[in-house]
């Protein structure tokens, strides 16, 4: 992406990571945070996110040799930046370019939760579905074709349960093969109707032409084409090419 | 690239039919994709049972709705309240008993008296006693408060009181933050974030503290129980949470009528879009709840409880030190206090006792005790008779107790709690707002109350 | 019919939101969008507001807010 600073994720109140920093996405109520204790036990940090009074909590964990930065976003239903939170979680994930993001999903209400994840999908190919909550499911008699679903979807899918610690190993394995880039997703995109595709088909060349011809332009077009100015917004606070602010003045 | 990204903005405006056009059909798209693929890979059979559903048929219905959450708020105060009881006497004899070393390596050292009083019957007695008497109820609240979160009980009070809020014009989520403050104000006045109309957050921010902290419930049961000496009923610990748990009913009644007044004046607007999920209920992890909450929350606000109490104690411990005319610093300016404290039931010393316990509503009652005995320090509470013994001799009656406790429900909030919400708010206006709305009722609440009695002769 | 009118245990399909703005993306957010089954799961004690089951979460709308959608009775 051109004018693009050397740190973006400096905006986000996170110094540079020699390790890759993955994002934790999700609805509310889904475990997310039992998750990312799962994840992360006691290696954690909490403050808030740089200008907002929304808690960041970040950790770290080391698999395979690896060591991986987490950071939990805001629990929302949706990315589309009607709210503080979901404006935190989307600008994270489409302008702090997190090297995966996993998706929380609730096993027992497995479509309400699709919706944030194929929001997600629409702006980086560098997702997992984790899906949470499955000694519940199974308890409420709810089957779920794991293996399906990730066909369909065309990322990995795994499904864990957070209280028991079941499938954490292979989510864990799963990120690690995403950041080394061993895995290399291609989601399916959504296809909108003939108006909204035909509307951007018009103006895609020219975003290409500003951001550079990238997997998200398409997202952004989209948006735009909503008339969603905290985008705008966005790229003006987070890809300006002005040097970041201090470290110390972010992590006040 | 802002002129460019501005030029297509206005370009895609014009592509785009009609304001919300767009965004309808990506929405209703991408629900329809979630809906598609759910359909395809979840097969789900109809339980026996819907647990979920015959819990919230008792919990939320019109007969027990309202009565099981008065009985749960019971249960929790009475198992913090009588539970704390042991363990808090335990630690106060521990520290007390670290206190005497203290004094003892002082004397060995051959220090000088001030410096030993400044410290240990100053600032080490001031912890001692707010460590003694705060931390076991707050490891009770806290991981019982945490349990009920886990559960997803709390989505379930906001769900039954909301008509409530809507009526006073706030939030139903308030509910949530003022059960939060049951353990700790400042904590509550955090939890407001959740509460995204920044008018509705603001009210319930200046509204939190109604709701009694842990800091001020040893304080309400102490009185209570002297309260019901007074009426000669004596000994019952049921009717000691019974009048806690009214005191605290109460509390939430002026909670609605200060949002509702809040509302039609200074924060005028139309009630906010609300949409508030009822999780399904969860087993909770018993074991994470209580690690998580005895060190996220109970040592974190015993903490900041430390950091404003140590100068208190040594604020104060100067204050009945320091004697000019014969009279300590600490008798001088409680009778300043006098008149007005008299007019409220109460005493300059009781008075000037909350301005002192500013940085922590803990120290209240001993700071009253070093007035009432010039002992200069703070003193040793070897259990309630002995501190009804006292009081009764310094003229304390039921009205005295009672508009103690009143005036515990009802004055500025702590220091912490202040500092709070000048954070939350970026404003100082809203902070002293806060504190002066709850001080001037309480003042007048107090001054109502002793008159009364006096006009009808009950004291 | 409105949302706010649906009977507590009876189903109904979403016909259209009729408002517009934040409030109107906040109820699309939520899953209402036209054709969606919503059924009224129970009502809170002091009458407002409702509890909706909305693709398998349950919901609770105030009133207002739920007289903001048109619906259609579903048998």
């Amino acid at each position: 992406m051109k004018g693009q600073p050397v740190q973006p994720l400096l905006r986000f109140g996170i110094e540079k990571a020699d390790s890759p920093v993955v994002a934790l996405a999700g609805n509310p109520n889904t475990g997310k945070t039992t998750i990312f204790n799962a994840l992360t036990g006691l290696n954690q940090h909490t403050g808030n996110w740089p200008g907002k009074t929304v808690v960041q909590a970040r950790g770290k964990y080391c698999y395979g040799g690896q060591e991986v930065v987490l950071v939990d976003l805001p629990g929302t239903y949706s990315l589309l930046a009607n709210s503080v939170e979901e404006q935190i979680a989307r600008d994270f994930i489409y302008f702090g370019r997190p090297a995966a993001t996993i998706v929380v999903a609730d096993a027992t209400c497995l479509e309400r939760n699709l919706n944030l994840l194929l929001q997600v999908v629409e702006i980086t190919p560098f997702v997992i579905l984790c899906i949470n909550l499955i000694d519940e499911a199974r308890r409420k008699l709810i089957k779920i074709d794991f293996a399906r679903l990730q066909e369909r979807l065309g990322i990995p899918v795994v499904p864990v349960s957070g209280r028991t610690g079941e499938g954490l190993e292979l989510l864990k394995k799963t990120v690690l093969e995403m950041v080394t880039g061993q895995l290399r997703p291609s989601p399916k995109q959504i296809i909108y109707d003939g108006e909204v595709e035909g509307a951007l088909h018009q103006i895609l060349p020219e975003i290409k032409g500003i951001v550079g011809d990238d997997a998200t332009s398409r997202w952004l077009a989209l948006r735009l084409l909503e008339g969603d100015e905290t985008v705008v917004q966005g790229i003006q606070h987070y890809l300006t090419t002005d040097p970041p602010p201090r470290l110390e003045e972010v992590l006040a | 690239m802002s002129v460019d990204l501005g030029r297509i903005l206005q370009r895609a405006q014009d592509l785009s039919c009609g304001e919300d056009a767009v965004r309808d059909k990506v929405v209703a798209r991408i629900y329809q994709e979630a809906e598609s693929l759910a359909s395809e890979v979840v097969m789900a059979e109809k339980p026996a049972r819907d647990w979920d559903t015959l819990i919230d048929d008792v919990l939320t219905s019109k007969r027990f709705g309202y009565p099981s959450m008065l009985a749960l708020l019971a249960f929790v105060l009475w198992l913090t309240i009588s539970g704390a009881n042991l363990p808090s006497q335990l630690l106060a004899r521990l520290l007390f008993a670290g206190e005497e070393g203290l004094s003892r390596l002082f004397l060995s050292f051959g220090a000088p008296d001030w410096l030993h009083g400044l410290l240990v019957l100053g600032v080490y007695r001031c912890l001692a006693w707010v460590v003694s008497v705060m931390l076991p109820p707050m490891a009770i609240f806290f991981p019982l408060f945490t349990l009920l979160e886990d559960l997803g009980y709390l989505p379930r009070v906001a769900f039954n009181l909301d008509g409530f809020f809507q009526k006073a014009g706030a939030h139903g989520k308030q509910a949530l933050t003022m059960s939060m403050g049951f353990g700790c104000n400042a904590a509550g006045v955090i939890a407001c974030r959740i509460i995204e109309s920044p008018r509705e957050r603001l009210i319930a921010i200046l509204t939190n503290n109604f709701v009694p902290c842990n800091g001020r419930f040893p304080t309400l049961i102490a009185m209570s129980n002297i309260f019901l000496g007074a009426m000669a009923l004596n000994g019952s610990s049921f009717l000691a949470v019974l009048l806690v748990a009214g005191l605290v009913v109460g509390g939430i009644a002026i909670t609605l009528v200060v949002s509702r007044l809040l509302s039609a004046t200074l924060l005028k607007g139309i009630p906010s879009h609300f949409a508030l999920e009822l999780p399904p209920y969860r087993p909770p992890q018993v074991l994470q709840v209580i690690l998580r909450s005895v060190f996220d929350r109970t040592l974190f606000v015993l903490w900041r409880a430390v950091k404003v109490a140590a100068p208190a104690g040594a604020v104060a411990w100067g204050l009945a030190n320091i004697h000019v005319d014969g009279l300590s610093l600490l008798g001088h300016t409680a009778q300043v206090l006098e008149p007005l404290g008299a007019a409220m039931g109460l005493d300059g010393v009781i008075l000037l006792a909350f301005i002192l316990g500013l940085p922590a509503n803990e120290i209240v009652i001993p700071i009253i005790l070093m007035g009432y005995l010039s002992a200069g320090a703070m003193l040793e509470l070897e259990g309630l008779p002995a501190l009804r013994e006292l009081l009764l001799a310094n003229g304390w009656t039921w009205v005295t107790a009672l508009n103690m406790m009143l005036f515990s429900l009802l004055h500025f909030p702590c220091g912490t709690t202040l500092l709070t919400i000048r954070k939350e708010t970026q404003s100082w206006k809203w902070t002293l707002l806060a504190a002066l709305i709850p001080t001037l009722i309480g003042t007048a609440v107090c001054i109502l109350v002793a008159q009364g009695a006096r006009l009808v002769g009950l004291a | 019919m409105l949302l706010s009118q649906l009977p507590v245990g009876k189903t109904g399909e979403v016909v259209a939101i009729t408002c517009s703005g934040l409030m109107r993306r906040r109820l699309l957010d939520l899953g209402l969008v036209p054709g969606t089954k919503i059924q009224t799961l129970r009502q809170s004690p002091g009458g407002d507001p409702l509890a909706f089951n909305i693709r398998g979460a349950v919901i609770a709308l105030r009133l207002d807010t739920a007289s903001q959608v048109k619906i259609r009775l579903v048998k």
